[in-house]
């Protein structure tokens, strides 16, 4: 649950915006915030929290939150 | 003027890319060296002015994706994290297009284009977690200009034209520059190897009516990647002596 609530929050400081807007489900441009310049933010972000290193091929992918949550958990990150 | 900088070359072991090199360590960057010629790479970095943390050299072949890869995973696993990237590795290979071979069609796309495209991208990351940074990238006056008997060489260089100017417009949000720079007839290597024929014509288009030194395009490296162009995004600029095409 740990990383559960980490994840929340590297989201929502990559995002600007509010812990309470995300959700499993958020998707990639599903709201301004999380445009294509925000999206490479997020990676940094979540590659400096969890102390990993994302592929281009899962940069990608990373299409919700809970794809993230997925890609964390493949490179090691226990959920 | 680069204190405190970490700047990656590619094809640093000569030429433009060496004369970079230096005058980013004498500015007290710290420079990673990176090309074929891992020999000579490891001779620079000693005879290179010193940084306290020391300069790096890695093997990098900008044709194999896995080579690079390789290179930017070490630097991150050690949290080493560039401000500025010099695309200057490339190659030159004249021929009319009628002459010209198939797999140098390929070797020469994937050195000058693709070659600039896979470091750039996969530096992105530092650039990304510092906020800032300035990617400079080789173009030509060939690409600016076109040529007779360049056709394969000067739209290779086109192409980093419009790499430079898209990739400035997607980064610059992020207060990421990214500038090109034309160099016109350097005395390097690379042109001392061109057809007789052409390198008189080209010596007797130049303005200046003498060869540019690697220096010169170093020095606009230089401001490029120094805050003196902190303003400045998406730009070609001409190092060339005012050369004719």
């Amino acid at each position: 649950m740990e990383n559960k609530n980490k994840l929340y929050q590297s989201f929502a400081n990559a995002l600007n915006i509010e812990i309470s807007q995300i959700q499993d489900n958020l998707a990639y441009q599903s709201i301004p915030e999380w445009d294509s310049i925000s999206h490479m933010i997020l990676i940094s972000q979540l590659e400096e929290d969890f102390d990993v290193s994302i592929d281009t091929e899962d940069v990608i992918d990373m299409s919700s939150v809970e794809k993230a949550q997925e890609i964390l958990s493949k490179l090691g990150v226990q959920f | 003027m680069l204190n405190n900088k970490i700047a990656l070359i590619t094809g640093a072991s000569k030429g433009i890319g060496k004369a970079i090199a230096e005058l980013f360590a004498a500015n007290g960057a710290r420079v990673i060296l990176t090309g074929r010629d891992i020999n000579a790479l490891q001779q620079l970095a000693i005879n290179l002015p010193s940084h306290p943390e020391g300069h790096l050299t890695f093997h990098m072949d900008v044709t194999n994706i896995i080579s690079i890869k390789d290179v930017f995973d070490s630097l991150m696993a050690d949290k080493i994290y560039i401000d500025i990237l010099v695309n200057n590795a490339g190659i030159m290979k004249d021929a009319t297009l009628q002459m010209v071979k198939p797999e140098i069609i390929s070797e020469i796309y994937n050195t000058n284009v693709i070659g600039t495209i896979n470091p750039t991208q996969m530096a992105l990351k530092s650039f990304i977690r510092k906020r800032g940074g300035s990617i400079i990238n080789l173009s030509s006056i060939i690409g600016t200009n076109g040529n007779l008997g360049q056709t394969i060489y000067g739209s290779s260089k086109s192409a980093i034209i419009g790499f430079t100017k898209s990739l400035s417009k997607e980064l610059a949000p992020l207060n990421i520059r990214v500038n090109a720079i034309a160099p016109g007839f350097i005395d390097t290597d690379m042109t001392k190897n061109m057809d007789p024929k052409f390198y008189e014509k080209n010596l007797n288009s130049i303005g200046m009516k003498r060869l540019g030194k690697p220096d010169d395009v170093a020095k606009v490296a230089l401001f490029l990647a120094s805050n003196l162009s902190s303003y400045v995004t998406g730009q070609i600029i001409g190092v060339d002596g005012g050369m004719i095409i």
